[in-house]
Protein backbone atom coordinates (compact mmCIF):
# COMPACT_ATOMS: atom_id res chain seq x y z
CA UNK A 1 0.00 0.00 0.00
CA UNK A 2 1.18 3.39 -0.74
CA UNK A 3 1.26 6.37 1.72
CA UNK A 4 -1.23 9.19 0.94
CA UNK A 5 1.13 11.58 2.22
CA UNK A 6 5.00 11.07 3.36
CA UNK A 7 8.24 12.83 5.00
CA UNK A 8 11.59 12.32 4.84
CA UNK A 9 14.03 13.88 7.76
CA UNK A 10 17.67 13.51 8.23
CA UNK A 11 19.26 14.95 11.35
CA UNK A 12 22.37 14.56 13.34
CA UNK A 13 22.54 12.87 16.75
CA UNK A 14 22.59 15.39 19.14
CA UNK A 15 20.28 14.43 22.15
CA UNK A 16 18.44 17.97 21.70
CA UNK A 17 17.55 16.35 18.51
CA UNK A 18 15.11 13.99 20.58
CA UNK A 19 12.84 16.67 20.83
CA UNK A 20 12.91 17.88 17.91
CA UNK A 21 12.21 13.96 16.16
CA UNK A 22 8.69 13.23 18.17
CA UNK A 23 7.50 16.86 18.00
CA UNK A 24 8.04 16.91 13.59
CA UNK A 25 6.63 13.48 13.83
CA UNK A 26 3.36 14.46 16.12
CA UNK A 27 3.01 17.02 13.88
CA UNK A 28 3.26 14.83 10.30
CA UNK A 29 0.63 12.56 12.31
CA UNK A 30 -1.74 15.23 13.03
CA UNK A 31 -3.20 15.31 9.64
CA UNK A 32 -5.02 11.94 10.86
CA UNK A 33 -6.50 13.73 13.96
CA UNK A 34 -5.46 11.71 16.58
CA UNK A 35 -6.31 11.44 19.89
CA UNK A 36 -4.21 13.24 22.72
CA UNK A 37 -3.54 9.56 23.88
CA UNK A 38 -2.25 8.06 20.60
CA UNK A 39 -0.05 11.37 19.79
CA UNK A 40 1.69 10.76 23.28
CA UNK A 41 1.73 6.90 22.53
CA UNK A 42 3.90 7.62 19.19
CA UNK A 43 5.87 10.40 20.47
CA UNK A 44 6.94 8.20 23.41
CA UNK A 45 7.79 5.70 20.80
CA UNK A 46 9.79 8.09 18.36
CA UNK A 47 11.76 9.27 21.25
CA UNK A 48 12.67 6.17 22.48
CA UNK A 49 14.06 4.73 19.00
CA UNK A 50 15.50 8.37 18.48
CA UNK A 51 17.30 8.03 21.94
CA UNK A 52 18.63 4.64 21.03
CA UNK A 53 20.59 5.85 17.90
CA UNK A 54 21.90 8.56 19.93
CA UNK A 55 23.43 6.63 22.94
CA UNK A 56 24.01 3.11 21.22
CA UNK A 57 24.30 3.55 17.35
CA UNK A 58 26.89 6.28 17.89
CA UNK A 59 28.05 6.19 21.16
CA UNK A 60 31.45 8.02 20.46
CA UNK A 61 30.47 10.44 17.86
CA UNK A 62 27.39 12.45 16.18
CA UNK A 63 26.03 10.34 13.13
CA UNK A 64 22.99 11.07 10.78
CA UNK A 65 19.80 9.66 11.69
CA UNK A 66 17.38 9.32 9.00
CA UNK A 67 13.58 9.27 9.59
CA UNK A 68 10.80 8.43 7.30
CA UNK A 69 7.00 8.64 8.26
CA UNK A 70 4.01 7.76 5.88
CA UNK A 71 0.06 8.01 6.34
CA UNK A 72 -1.89 5.53 5.15
CA UNK A 73 -5.88 5.61 3.92
CA UNK A 74 -6.40 3.16 5.95
CA UNK A 75 -5.54 5.45 8.96
CA UNK A 76 -1.90 3.94 10.37
CA UNK A 77 1.08 5.63 11.13
CA UNK A 78 4.48 4.39 10.10
CA UNK A 79 7.60 5.56 11.27
CA UNK A 80 11.19 4.29 10.27
CA UNK A 81 13.99 5.34 11.92
CA UNK A 82 17.58 4.53 11.00
CA UNK A 83 20.75 4.96 11.40
CA UNK A 84 24.21 3.84 10.21
CA UNK A 85 25.72 3.44 13.50
CA UNK A 86 27.47 0.37 15.23
CA UNK A 87 23.96 -2.21 14.78
CA UNK A 88 23.15 -4.41 17.39
CA UNK A 89 24.42 -7.85 17.78
CA UNK A 90 21.47 -9.74 19.08
CA UNK A 91 17.99 -8.30 18.78
CA UNK A 92 16.20 -10.28 20.28
CA UNK A 93 18.14 -9.89 23.44
CA UNK A 94 18.03 -6.29 22.93
CA UNK A 95 14.57 -6.04 22.62
CA UNK A 96 14.07 -7.95 26.30
CA UNK A 97 12.08 -5.65 28.83
CA UNK A 98 15.61 -4.40 31.27
CA UNK A 99 18.50 -5.53 29.29
CA UNK A 100 20.60 -2.78 28.65
CA UNK A 101 24.47 -2.42 27.67
CA UNK A 102 24.61 1.24 29.33
CA UNK A 103 23.67 0.73 33.04
CA UNK A 104 24.22 3.75 34.88
CA UNK A 105 20.59 5.52 34.56
CA UNK A 106 19.04 3.73 31.48
CA UNK A 107 16.42 1.72 31.94
CA UNK A 108 16.71 -1.11 29.03
CA UNK A 109 13.24 -0.07 28.75
CA UNK A 110 13.28 1.47 24.82
CA UNK A 111 11.98 -1.49 22.76
CA UNK A 112 9.67 -2.67 25.43
CA UNK A 113 7.87 1.06 25.42
CA UNK A 114 7.96 1.26 21.65
CA UNK A 115 6.11 -2.27 21.57
CA UNK A 116 3.39 -1.28 24.13
CA UNK A 117 2.34 1.95 22.87
CA UNK A 118 2.88 0.91 19.24
CA UNK A 119 0.75 -1.88 17.09
CA UNK A 120 3.68 -2.97 15.79
CA UNK A 121 7.96 -2.92 16.04
CA UNK A 122 10.30 -4.22 13.68
CA UNK A 123 13.62 -4.19 14.03
CA UNK A 124 16.16 -5.00 11.36
CA UNK A 125 20.04 -4.50 12.16
CA UNK A 126 23.30 -5.51 11.00
CA UNK A 127 26.82 -4.90 13.38
CA UNK A 128 29.33 -2.58 11.47
CA UNK A 129 25.93 -1.40 8.97
CA UNK A 130 23.35 0.36 11.11
CA UNK A 131 20.04 -0.24 12.77
CA UNK A 132 16.28 0.48 11.38
CA UNK A 133 13.42 0.19 13.48
CA UNK A 134 9.67 0.79 12.07
CA UNK A 135 6.90 1.88 14.32
CA UNK A 136 3.37 0.91 13.02
CA UNK A 137 0.50 2.45 14.33
CA UNK A 138 -3.51 2.71 13.75
CA UNK A 139 -4.65 6.08 14.38
CA UNK A 140 -8.78 5.83 15.71
CA UNK A 141 -9.01 9.79 15.79
CA UNK A 142 -10.76 12.06 17.71
CA UNK A 143 -13.89 10.11 17.35
CA UNK A 144 -12.71 7.26 19.28
CA UNK A 145 -11.53 9.48 22.04
CA UNK A 146 -14.55 8.96 24.09
CA UNK B 1 12.41 21.61 31.34
CA UNK B 2 12.42 22.57 35.16
CA UNK B 3 13.34 21.18 38.66
CA UNK B 4 11.94 23.02 41.75
CA UNK B 5 13.35 22.22 44.92
CA UNK B 6 11.34 22.51 48.62
CA UNK B 7 12.11 20.73 52.14
CA UNK B 8 10.46 21.03 55.18
CA UNK B 9 12.61 18.93 58.21
CA UNK B 10 11.00 15.71 57.47
CA UNK B 11 10.72 15.79 53.93
CA UNK B 12 12.84 16.94 50.32
CA UNK B 13 10.41 17.73 46.93
CA UNK B 14 11.92 17.88 44.07
CA UNK B 15 9.50 19.31 41.41
CA UNK B 16 10.10 18.41 37.89
CA UNK B 17 8.61 20.24 34.82
CA UNK B 18 8.32 20.11 30.74
CA UNK B 19 9.68 17.57 29.18
CA UNK B 20 11.63 14.67 30.16
CA UNK B 21 14.12 12.89 27.99
CA UNK B 22 17.90 11.20 27.73
CA UNK B 23 18.58 15.27 26.87
CA UNK B 24 16.72 17.10 29.59
CA UNK B 25 17.39 14.09 32.17
CA UNK B 26 20.91 15.04 32.34
CA UNK B 27 20.20 18.50 33.61
CA UNK B 28 17.49 17.33 35.92
CA UNK B 29 19.88 14.72 37.43
CA UNK B 30 22.11 16.99 38.27
CA UNK B 31 19.95 19.94 40.12
CA UNK B 32 17.99 16.94 41.99
CA UNK B 33 21.30 14.80 42.83
CA UNK B 34 22.88 18.52 44.37
CA UNK B 35 19.35 18.95 46.48
CA UNK B 36 19.22 15.09 48.18
CA UNK B 37 23.05 14.84 48.68
CA UNK B 38 22.56 18.72 50.85
CA UNK B 39 19.92 17.31 52.68
CA UNK B 40 20.14 13.56 53.33
CA UNK B 41 16.19 13.82 53.83
CA UNK B 42 14.58 10.71 55.09
CA UNK B 43 12.06 11.16 52.97
CA UNK B 44 12.03 12.32 49.13
CA UNK B 45 9.56 13.19 47.01
CA UNK B 46 9.79 13.06 42.96
CA UNK B 47 6.29 15.06 41.44
CA UNK B 48 5.79 14.54 38.44
CA UNK B 49 2.43 16.60 38.09
CA UNK B 50 3.61 19.57 35.39
CA UNK B 51 5.50 16.86 33.94
CA UNK B 52 4.26 17.47 29.95
CA UNK B 53 6.32 14.63 28.40
CA UNK B 54 8.23 11.88 29.71
CA UNK B 55 10.10 8.55 27.90
CA UNK B 56 11.69 5.79 29.61
CA UNK B 57 14.72 8.05 30.32
CA UNK B 58 12.31 9.05 33.23
CA UNK B 59 11.87 6.22 34.14
CA UNK B 60 16.02 5.85 34.46
CA UNK B 61 15.77 9.62 36.21
CA UNK B 62 13.73 7.29 38.98
CA UNK B 63 15.86 4.43 39.32
CA UNK B 64 18.84 6.58 39.83
CA UNK B 65 17.67 8.91 42.74
CA UNK B 66 16.21 5.69 44.43
CA UNK B 67 19.87 4.54 44.30
CA UNK B 68 20.69 7.34 45.59
CA UNK B 69 18.45 8.01 48.84
CA UNK B 70 18.58 4.66 49.40
CA UNK B 71 22.37 4.58 49.72
CA UNK B 72 21.56 6.29 53.27
CA UNK B 73 18.85 4.95 53.94
CA UNK B 74 16.14 7.49 52.54
CA UNK B 75 12.76 6.64 50.79
CA UNK B 76 11.54 7.58 47.59
CA UNK B 77 7.80 8.44 47.01
CA UNK B 78 7.00 9.52 43.25
CA UNK B 79 3.70 11.69 42.91
CA UNK B 80 1.71 13.37 40.21
CA UNK B 81 1.72 10.62 37.70
CA UNK B 82 -0.66 9.95 35.09
CA UNK B 83 -2.06 6.75 33.75
CA UNK B 84 0.85 6.69 31.03
CA UNK B 85 4.00 7.69 33.21
CA UNK B 86 2.70 4.91 36.15
CA UNK B 87 2.14 2.48 32.81
CA UNK B 88 5.75 3.00 32.06
CA UNK B 89 6.91 2.64 36.36
CA UNK B 90 5.17 -0.43 36.55
CA UNK B 91 6.98 -1.97 33.48
CA UNK B 92 10.42 -1.51 35.34
CA UNK B 93 8.90 -2.96 38.73
CA UNK B 94 9.89 0.52 39.99
CA UNK B 95 6.37 -0.08 42.30
CA UNK B 96 8.78 -2.38 44.84
CA UNK B 97 11.21 0.17 44.96
CA UNK B 98 9.34 3.17 45.88
CA UNK B 99 5.93 4.66 46.41
CA UNK B 100 3.86 5.33 43.15
CA UNK B 101 0.88 7.77 43.30
CA UNK B 102 -1.09 8.69 40.89
CA UNK B 103 -2.75 11.96 40.18
CA UNK B 104 -5.11 13.36 42.57
CA UNK B 105 -3.40 11.47 45.30
CA UNK B 106 -4.57 8.11 44.59
CA UNK B 107 -2.35 5.73 45.66
CA UNK B 108 -1.16 2.58 44.23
Amino acid sequence: MKPVNEIHLRFQSHSVNEGFARAAVAAFASQLDPNIEELADLKTAVSESVTNCIVHAYPHSVGEIFLWAGLFADGTVKVRIRDRGVGIPDVRQAMEPLFTTLGGERAGLGFAVMESFCDRVRVHSRVGKGTSVTLVKRIAGRDADA
Amino acid sequence: MSVKISSSPQRLTIALGGELDHHSAAAMRQEADAAIEAKLSPKVRLDFSAVTFMDSAGVGFVLGRYRLVNSYGGRVEVTGLDQRLYRMMRMAGLERLVTLCKKEGKKK
